[in-house]
C-alpha cells in the first residue's frame, strides 16, 4: 500500500463534540497525510459530519486537539441547501471563495461531467447535477486538503462509479489528503487507503481488508455487510 | 449651494443617497432572511431617537449606537439560548419599541412629530442629513464593495465559507453595524415603521429580473431610485407622508416586475 512517507497535513487527538448534555463524538484520533484516502463509515447519527466539521475547524472541539497543517481546503457538504431568493449561476458558485480563471473553471466542471451547465442557475440543476457541481467546486481550488460529505448522493449509479472514480484520480493528481464520509461500502473497501468505523467513537480502524473481518465490523453493520463486501472487490477489478 | 436651499431638491440628494445604498444591502437582508431582524433594528430606534432628543445628540448617532447594541444582544442571546431567532427578535423589537414609546411619554416637553418619526418627513431633511448621507454612504459603499464576497460565500453556504477561509461570523459583525448605520441615516426620510420595506422591496424586486448575485444588487439600487424619485414627487404633489409615497412607488415597480413582458425584458437580454 501507500508507505511513503509523505507530509501530515491533520491530525486529531482524542478530539469529541459536547453538545446538549452528551458526547455527539469523542475519543477521535487519526492523522491525514498527503496523497492518503481515509474513509469514515458509521450508521446514521454516529458523528461522521460532526467529525468532518471538527477537522475543518468549522467546529471546535471540546475535548481533545486538532492540527491543521495546511490551509488549502475544500469541503463538499452533506447537502447544499438551494436559496430561492439568491440567483446563483453554476459559474458563480465555483467563485464562491476565490477568483478563478474560466479556463480553470471549465476544466474542472469537465472533469466530473457537467461542464455545459456552467450557465445555468444552480435552482435548475438536478440532484446529482448540483453533487458534481459541488464536487467541480472543490476539486477546482487545488486543495491540500478534501473532505467530502456523501459526495455522491442523489448520482445514478454508473455516475457514483465514475465519480469514486475521479475522487480517486484527484488525491493522486494534486496528493492531497482525502476524507471521504460514506455510507458506500462497496468503494471503501476498493480504493480507501484507511477505515474508520465511527458510531461516537472510533470502533475499529485499519485497512479496508482487515476491518471487514473485525468483530466490531461485523456488529455493526452485520454478518451481510462483511460476506457480501468480500466477492465485490473481486468482482471489481474485472469490471471495464 | 442655492440649489440645496430649496427642501424638496435636498430630499431627493437624501434620498437617491439612501436608495443606492439600500440595494445592495436589501439584497442581502432578502437573501439570508433577515427582513424580521431589519425590523428590530428599526423598532429599536425609536429609543435612539428619543435618546437623542433627552442629551440634544444628533438622533442618528443614538439610533446607530442602540440598533448596534440591539444586534449585539441578539447575538449574545442567540448563541446563549435555546431559543429560535423569530422569537428573540420578536423580543427585542417589542422591548425596544415599547422602551421607547415610554421615554416618548415623557418627553412632552418637547414638540415632537411623531408622524414624522414613523412614517418619514421630507421637510425634516436639512442640509447636515445631505452631508452626513453623501459622506457616510460613499464610506460604506466601499466597505461594502471590500466584504460582499465573503458576505455571499458565508450566504451560500456557512461550512463551506468557515473552512475555507471566508470568515463568516466576522463579516457578518461588520453587516450588522452596516445594516446599524443605514438605518441610522434613513430614519428622517423613510421613517421608523418603513425602513425595512426600502431594503427589502426593491431587493425583491431585482429578484424578479436578474440571473445572478451581481445584477441583483444593481438592480435593486436602480430600483430604489426609481422609487425615491417617484414617492418623492407624489409627497410634493399630493401632500402625502414621504415615507409610505416612496413604498407604494416601489410596491407598484414590484408589480410591474412581476410582468411576462418585464421579465423578457431583463432576464432575456442577458442570456
Amino acid at each position: 500500500m501507500n508507505t511513503k512517507s509523505n507530509k501530515i497535513l491533520l491530525e486529531l487527538n482524542q478530539a469529541g463534540v459536547f453538545r446538549s448534555d452528551k458526547w455527539i463524538v469523542r475519543d477521535v484520533s487519526f492523522t491525514l497525510s498527503e496523497g492518503e484516502i481515509l474513509t469514515i463509515i458509521g450508521p446514521n447519527g454516529s458523528g461522521k459530519s460532526t467529525t468532518a466539521k471538527m477537522a475543518l475547524g468549522i467546529l471546535k472541539p471540546d475535548m481533545g486537539s486538532i492540527t491543521l497543517h495546511t490551509n488549502k481546503i475544500a469541503y463538499v457538504p452533506q447537502k447544499l441547501e438551494i436559496n430561492w431568493t439568491l440567483p446563483l449561476r453554476v459559474i458563480d458558485f465555483m467563485m464562491l471563495t476565490k477568483k478563478i480563471k474560466l479556463e480553470e473553471i471549465n476544466n474542472a466542471l469537465e472533469m466530473t461531467g457537467v461542464a455545459s451547465l456552467i450557465h445555468k442557475n444552480l435552482d435548475n440543476l438536478s440532484g446529482g447535477e448540483l453533487q458534481r457541481v459541488l464536487l467541480a467546486r472543490a476539486i477546482v481550488n487545488k486543495p491540500q486538503l478534501l473532505i467530502l460529505d456523501e459526495p455522491v448522493q442523489g448520482v445514478d449509479f454508473n455516475g457514483e462509479i465514475a465519480l469514486y472514480n475521479l475522487i480517486n484520480n484527484i488525491s493522486s493528481e494534486l496528493n492531497c489528503g482525502t476524507i471521504l464520509i460514506s455510507h458506500d461500502l462497496h468503494f471503501v473497501m476498493s480504493s480507501t487507503n484507511n477505515v474508520i468505523c465511527l458510531n461516537g467513537h472510533i470502533c475499529c480502524s485499519g485497512s479496508p481488508k482487515t476491518i471487514i473481518q473485525s468483530k466490531e465490523f461485523i456488529d455493526l453493520f452485520g454478518e451481510k455487510a462483511s460476506q457480501t463486501l468480500s466477492p465485490y472487490e473481486h468482482d471489481h477489478d474485472h469490471s471495464h | 449651494m442655492t440649489l440645496l436651499d430649496d427642501f424638496f431638491i435636498r430630499a431627493l440628494i437624501v434620498g437617491i443617497g439612501i436608495a443606492l445604498i439600500a440595494g445592495p444591502f436589501g439584497c442581502f437582508v432578502v437573501w439570508r432572511r433577515l427582513s424580521y431582524f431589519g425590523e428590530t433594528l428599526s423598532h429599536s430606534s425609536l429609543l435612539g431617537v428619543t435618546l437623542g432628543y433627552i442629551f440634544s445628540i444628533n438622533i442618528s448617532i443614538t439610533v446607530f449606537l442602540v440598533s448596534i447594541t440591539v444586534a449585539i444582544m441578539l447575538l449574545y442571546l442567540l448563541e446563549k439560548t435555546e431559543l429560535p431567532s423569530d422569537s428573540l427578535l420578536g423580543l427585542l423589537s417589542h422591548a425596544s419599541l415599547s422602551l421607547g414609546l415610554l421615554v416618548v411619554g415623557y418627553l412632552s416637553f418637547i414638540r415632537f412629530d411623531i408622524m414624522g418619526l414613523l412614517f418619514g418627513d421630507i421637510l425634516a431633511v436639512n442640509k447636515i442629513d445631505v452631508l452626513v448621507i453623501w459622506t457616510i454612504g460613499p464610506l460604506i459603499l466601499l466597505v461594502f464593495y471590500g466584504i460582499w464576497q465573503y458576505l455571499l460565500a458565508g450566504t451560500v453556504n456557512r461550512d463551506i465559507a468557515a473552512s475555507e477561509n471566508m470568515k463568516p461570523k466576522r463579516y457578518d459583525i461588520i453587516f450588522i453595524i452596516l445594516l446599524s448605520g443605514i438605518i441610522a441615516i434613513s430614519i428622517k426620510m423613510i421613517g421608523i415603521l418603513l425602513i425595512t420595506g426600502l431594503l427589502i422591496i426593491p431587493a425583491a424586486l431585482a429578484r424578479n429580473l436578474s440571473t445572478n448575485p451581481i445584477q441583483m444588487l444593481f438592480i435593486a439600487s436602480m430600483a430604489g431610485v426609481i422609487s425615491i424619485v417617484i414617492g418623492l414627487y407624489t409627497s410634493l404633489g399630493l401632500n402625502t407622508s414621504s415615507g409610505p409615497s416612496i413604498l407604494v412607488a416601489a410596491s407598484l415597480l414590484f408589480i410591474i416586475s412581476l410582468l411576462p413582458i418585464t421579465k423578457r425584458i431583463f432576464v432575456g437580454r442577458i442570456k
